[in-house]
């Protein structure tokens, strides 16, 4: 592979769109030599840096005694805040909310106060220990629950989104309920934890290898802290060992910290911090509060709902402004809401200010849907899928126009979801499963099993507009190889190798004659963070305006040299044909060389028809939505509250696939983690304020053995996007994530067997064991209250 | 006077090391990747809990080569003397060309970020020459220590169920060398005792165990070594100085397992792994239980006797070892004293052990077959979690369904692991029916007042614990129905 040969004669190229091609690093990842920013030899006389980390939860630092950290062995330097030279600030927004470390304000427990720089890693982790910081004690809040939505002290403005009247569609609905659920947070669990190697150059550059999804971001962070100009900072990233949203942000931290201490100290300098303090100190998923009120009809139409979707946001706004933002951009779901009014509240909370994660605020907006669903449910005597069928948006008729406007004006356009939902119903075999399960039940003591098929429908675009662009960079070298570069960023989703077929199909060359390199903003610069699903969308487009700019020069030069016309020219497998004849990729190349042609490009692509204005809740925000839907049954365990998911049957689409294998494995991961997520993923934190789930030992995200026994996954083979997308493919990061809801709901379904299915369970999440056992605990409790009234 | 030498010695892949410079809180995992620069094994988190860091262990048990994945991260250094390490740049074959398990890794798409992948390649390398054709179980239990957060492990397992369509375990080089690399590390084992630096980086391996008790009198304060997976995150998560240390899991004469008289003694050395294997087939439920202990690689290295002599109120083989009635040998020097398991927890954190004594053999009364027995562990994730409770109960029965003799202990409810005599003040002499229970349910409160942490709150455990002698009643008094949800039965 390291010197191939293209086939002159092949009727395919290898790697080409809509081809299995495999993960472009798998032969590295399974043989140890991908290299992660650790495994980089580091540069002579390499120093490590530590974060010391405050035990307070909120209180005013009254004195800070680093001697004795100073003097440990292998300390070179002690930096606080004084130490920044330019701002000590690192908030994404722009609000000045976020100090690199904090001077005198703690507000959180394991918030950055200081950091050691030493000759190894281990004297910095034991230096750390050893300062003396006294605090004076202010109150804190950890729990959302303390707080009142409407009023507290929030981090970012709230939105609210209308339309119609929604209090008044409740109020004269023949029947109305309200209730509140409560939606645990998670952590990412990446792999491979937070990490930046800074090297310091000449003038004032630096150069930061930073485990990030956001380079640009990494280098205006770092250049801001510096206060030296962006084209002074190199921010460079080949792999992650995942991010799912967690290094959205959130590296911006260690980034800047190694590269103020390399230029200090004019030495490389890497900061890793250990699983406990990375889990401790960079922020995770909000959880959130959803109080819901719903007016509905006998039949289970739902007329009127009213949302506030409450967020522990922590301390500071990072990211929480578009992630409440996104939570009710999806307080629909599937679901059509004849009137509606939602409402945000990014809470303030003495925590970790809490980041992106995979869904992005969008998954915690769903399940408050599919709760409210769920109560309807129950107060008809319905089967819930029934209800969620009753309501979904459209179907796509004219007459039913009217059934398309989602909560922030935008027509759903492409609605799939009836499709989706009856196929997998018909194959998952829903109805006599749940004869089944209702007869087993009825029989069984003990163990009690659960039910629940649920959609999936997720907006697809950054909500903030000027996101939704990208750029790429290709060079064709004289050889026919080809140099591959753009904006996005690998952290095991498989973008690089999607982005390389589309422009192996572009050129018509073999995959293997392309090469991908690492992401550096010094390549394509004022990228947007890989996140939201658009790896794909908008890089595979840049990169494809990229090839074809080089690609129409090719054509002309052709033409040009052979006097043919260029429809004449035709780019065939690892050749081209011109006229009559036929001559290799690379032997064009080579002569449009000689006749000083351009083999560089700089592609670039923004999404169009997107739209949103904020101060009004109106417009277009989402390019296209991503449907599917999941069905899983589970076994619970009426003593303990311990289960297991028996099968889960999952129908997903991504449009025209751009590569089946890799969607495959975002539609199974990303299932398994939003599962984990609704299930053993439990963050706790203790009267002091400290979070005490910060490692795999107390932080339990799913293993092998937690997954569905029976486990059927389809790829819809007929969607194609509704929009002119990348070779009409469609985003596969995030929406399979929700996929998981089918785990939670029949977790609930069973739950709610031991109460036969008169009380809705209201089941909060994270269902853990101790949980669901409670919840079967408080039903029997009702019913039981109930009987002897 | 035993011979001493001031080296470790031991294999790494296809080289011999000798180090004279390995420090005692030295973990294998920096050994290799900063000291070594093979960094194909990662850190993700340093606790035994993840798998990144997954290498195989090759050690001679009875003159028998054995290989076991352990992590090496909490694996100090020192304990690989005498053994061949295995990492997983030694299964990259000539010119790049990808071994069986990585080649079906690689075309079944089982890796997608690709840092815990390394680790899985590992632990299903040492399956695939154990069990070349795994069943899903044998697949998901030898998985339990390896976390990933992107492929769901769909694909992974996909992947390990074709390794053996790849080649033949048989023709692995290290099937093909065992018989050199045997005979290479029993020169390396030549029976004397390590010694290596002073004060803060004093390390002792002992020659044999007489060794061991003679080196404790001398150095009754020193850190005891074996499996490691709890004093390996002494020095990974809280940096605590161990020296001087001593490391014992090379003895042979801690690792043996004998039965007389209806008496199972387990050496304080042997691996749950070790003792999975005796002891499932006599008591089928600790067998279950233990392939509930953490992952495989701590089921290699942890050991009975480190989970008992740490004194932890959630080990989980004290709880059913002390239902069982079983008792421990301690020693110190040439002195020996053998006390009731239930004695040697005094206190939290304090345990019946003298400085320089050390637990030698724990003995375990077999059951016979009137004797009904279960230990149920209840956790938040099913597998490779710590307990929020767990309970054990022996039963014996007169013919006519009266309570004879019943012993019942519980983890997780109290600061050590505890009987729960009040309830079994409840049940003995009564008639072993259902109302029995409910009068027995009603005892838990006398006996345990558990605390919430963030594994479960104390409502849930007092709940739970108490259910599973609901569960127990269920088990043993013919009831028809499903009991328990089951891993391993499809619905």
């Amino acid at each position: 592979m390291n010197n191939h040969t293209p086939d002159l004669k092949a009727a395919a190229i290898k790697g080409g769109v809509a081809t299995d091609q495999r993960h472009d690093s798998a032969h590295k990842h399974v043989s140890g030599t991908a290299v992660y920013i650790d495994d980089m030899p580091e540069p002579a006389g390499t120093l490590h840096g530590c974060l010391g980390l405050a035990d307070i939860a909120h209180g005013t630092i009254t004195s800070m005694d680093l001697s004795a950290v100073r003097a440990a062995p292998g300390v070179v330097a002690v930096m606080t805040g004084a130490d920044v030279p330019g701002e000590n600030d690192i908030s994404p927004t722009g609000r000045h909310d976020e100090p690199i470390l904090t001077d005198t304000l703690v507000q959180f427990h394991g918030q950055p106060i200081f950091a050691v720089i030493a000759e190894s890693r281990e004297a910095a982790r034991r230096a750390c220990r050893l300062a003396k910081v006294e605090y004076e004690a202010l109150p804190f809040v950890t729990d959302i629950g303390e707080l009142d939505p409407l009023n507290d002290k929030l981090v970012t403005p709230p939105l609210t989104l209308k339309r119609g009247n929604a209090a008044e569609a409740i109020a004269t609905a023949p029947r109305r309920l309200s209730g509140r659920m409560r939606i645990g947070g998670q952590d990412h669990f990446y792999l491979e934890g937070h990490i930046a190697l800074a090297i310091p150059g000449e003038d004032q550059d630096v150069t930061v290898y930073s485990s990030t999804q956001h380079p640009s971001e990494v280098q205006h962070m770092v250049s801001y802290a510096l206060g030296v100009p962006s084209h002074a900072v190199t921010v460079e990233i080949r792999r992650m060992g995942g991010g799912f949203g967690g290094k959205e942000t959130q590296s911006n931290q260690f980034a800047a910290i190694a590269a103020i201490a390399a230029k200090k100290l004019n030495r490389a300098v890497k900061i890793r911090p250990d699983r406990d303090d990375d889990m401790t100190a960079t922020g995770k998923r909000h959880d959130f509060l959803v109080d819901y009120e719903v007016g509905f009809d006998g039949e289970g139409n739902i007329l009127g709902v009213d949302l506030v979707y409450a967020a522990r946001c922590g301390f500071s706004s990072d990211l929480s402004g578009p992630v409440t933002d996104r939570a009710l951009f999806h307080c629909d779901n599937a679901y059509f809401w004849p009137a509606v009014k939602a409402v945000s509240a990014p809470l303030y909370t003495n925590t970790v200010s809490n980041t992106a994660f995979r869904g992005f605020g969008g998954p915690q907006g769903m399940i408050g849907a599919e709760r409210v669903i769920d109560e309807v449910a129950f107060a008809t005597g319905k089967d819930p899928l029934e209800i969620r069928k009753l309501n979904f948006y459209g179907p796509n008729s004219d007459k039913n126009g009217d059934r398309n406007v989602t909560p922030y004006h935008q027509t759903v356009e492409d609605n799939i979801v009836h499709r989706i939902v009856a196929e997998l119903e018909e194959s998952a075999d829903y109805a006599r499963r749940r004869r089944q399960i209702a007869a087993f039940n009825a029989n069984s003591r003990f163990i009690k099993r659960g039910l629940a098929l649920t959609p999936v429908k997720f907006g697809i675009s950054f909500t903030a507009t000027h996101y939704n662009q990208a750029g790429a960079l290709v060079h064709v070298y004289t050889d026919g190889s080809v140099h591959l570069n753009h904006g996005g960023t690998e952290m095991g989703q498989g973008l690089y190798v999607k982005v390389a077929q589309v422009v192996a199909e572009e050129f018509q060359i073999d995959i293997d004659q392309v090469k991908i390199t690492a992401t550096t903003t010094g390549k394509v610069p004022n990228t947007s963070a890989t996140a939201a699903s658009s790896g794909s969308d908008l890089n595979g487009m840049a990169a494809q305006n990229a090839a074809r700019q080089i690609k129409d020069r090719l054509v002309d030069f052709a033409a040009d040299k052979f006097q043919v016309a260029a429809d004449q020219i035709v780019f065939l497998p690892n050749r081209v044909r011109i006229g009559n004849q036929e001559i290799a990729f690379a032997d064009l190349v080579k002569m449009a060389y000689f006749a000083r042609i351009q083999l560089s490009a700089a592609g670039f692509y923004k999404t169009p028809k997107i739209h949103w204005d904020r101060d009004k809740g109106e417009g277009h925000p989402f390019y296209y939505f991503a449907y599917g839907a999941s069905c899983s049954e589970v076994s619970v365990d009426t003593l303990t509250g311990e289960y297991v998911v028996e099968r889960t049957d999952i129908l997903h689409e991504t449009g025209r696939s751009l590569n089946r294998a890799i969607d495959l494995g975002q539609i199974e991961g990303g299932f398994i983690q939003g599962m984990g997520w609704l299930t053993t993923e439990e963050l706790w934190w203790d009267d002091k304020g400290r979070l005490r789930t910060h490692a795999p030992s107390t932080y339990k995200i799913p293993l092998a053995s937690d997954r569905p026994k029976i486990f059927n996954v389809t790829l819809a083979d007929w969607p194609e996007a509704f929009e002119p997308t990348i070779h009409r493919s469609k985003a596969v990061g995030e929406p399979p994530f929700m996929l998981g809801m089918s785990v939670f709901h029949a977790l609930s379904d069973a739950v709610a067997s031991v109460a036969d299915h008169r009380i809705c369970p209201r089941l909060d999440a994270p269902a853990t064991p101790e949980r669901v056992l409670m919840a079967m605990e408080r039903l029997k409790a009702e019913v039981a209250g109930v009987s002897k009234r | 006077m035993v011979e001493t030498r001031s080296h470790i010695r031991f294999l790494l892949n296809g080289d011999e090391i000798t180090l004279s410079d390995a420090k005692p809180d030295e973990t294998l995992l920096d050994f290799l990747r900063l000291r070594r620069a093979l960094r194909g094994s990662k850190e993700g988190c340093a606790e035994g809990d993840c798998g990144a860091c997954t290498v195989l262990v090759g050690r001679l048990s009875g003159g028998d080569l054995v290989y076991e994945s352990v992590n090496g991260c909490i694996r100090f250094l020192a304990s690989l003397d005498g053994c061949h390490v295995v990492t997983v740049e030694h299964l990259n074959g000539e010119g790049g060309s990808l071994h069986p398990v990585q080649q079906a890794m690689v075309d079944f798409h089982g890796s997608q970020c690709g840092f815990c992948t390394p680790g899985f390649v590992m632990s299903l390398y040492a399956l695939w020459m154990r069990t070349p054709e795994p069943s899903d179980a044998a697949i998901e239990k030898a998985l339990q220590g390896n976390l990933c957060r992107c492929t769901g492990y769909e694909a992974i397992i996909r992947a390990a169920r074709a390794i053996s369509s790849y080649g033949k375990a048989a023709n692995d080089p290290l099937a093909v060398e065992r018989a050199a690399v045997t005979e290479r590390l029993s020169v390396l084992r030549d029976g004397a005792r390590v010694e290596i630096g002073t004060g803060k980086e004093r390390l002792v391996i002992p020659a044999d165990v007489d060794d061991l008790a003679e080196i404790l009198i001398t150095e009754p304060n020193a850190t005891i070594v074996s499996g490691s997976t709890d004093v390996g995150l002494w020095v990974t998560k809280f940096m605590r100085d161990i020296a001087p240390a001593v490391f014992i899991g090379n003895l042979e004469g801690l690792r043996g397992i004998s039965e007389t008289d209806g008496v199972l003694s387990i050496g304080a050395g042997v691996s749950y792994t070790e003792a999975h294997a005796v002891l499932a087939r006599h008591i089928p439920a600790l067998g279950t239980l233990i392939d509930r202990i953490g992952g495989e690689q701590v089921r290699n290295m942890g050991t009975i006797g480190g989970n008992i002599a740490n004194g932890s109120p959630i080990g989980d083989t004290p709880p059913p070892l002390i239902a069982l009635g079983a008792s421990i040998t301690l020693r110190k020097g040439a002195e020996r004293r053998t006390l009731p398991l239930e004695d040697f927890f005094i206190a939290y954190g304090k345990q019946d052990r003298a400085p320089g004594e050390f637990v030698e053999a724990v003995h375990v009364p077999l059951p016979g077959a009137d004797v009904k027995f279960a230990a149920y562990k209840v956790t938040k994730r099913r597998d490779e979690d710590i307990t929020s409770t767990l309970g054990a109960f022996r039963l014996e029965l007169t013919s006519d369904g009266t309570v004879t003799a019943i012993r019942v202990a519980y983890g997780g409810m109290a600061a050590t692991p505890k009987r729960a005599k009040a309830v079994e003040a409840a049940l003995l002499g009564k008639p072993w029916t259902e109302a029995t229970m409910e009068a027995a349910l009603a005892a838990y409160a006398e006996d345990f007042t558990p605390l919430t942490d963030m594994r479960a709150s104390a409502e849930y455990r007092a709940l739970a614990g108490r259910n599973l002698l609901l569960r127990f009643f269920a088990e043993t008094s013919g009831f028809a129905g499903p009991i328990q949800v089951s891993r391993n039965e499809a619905a």
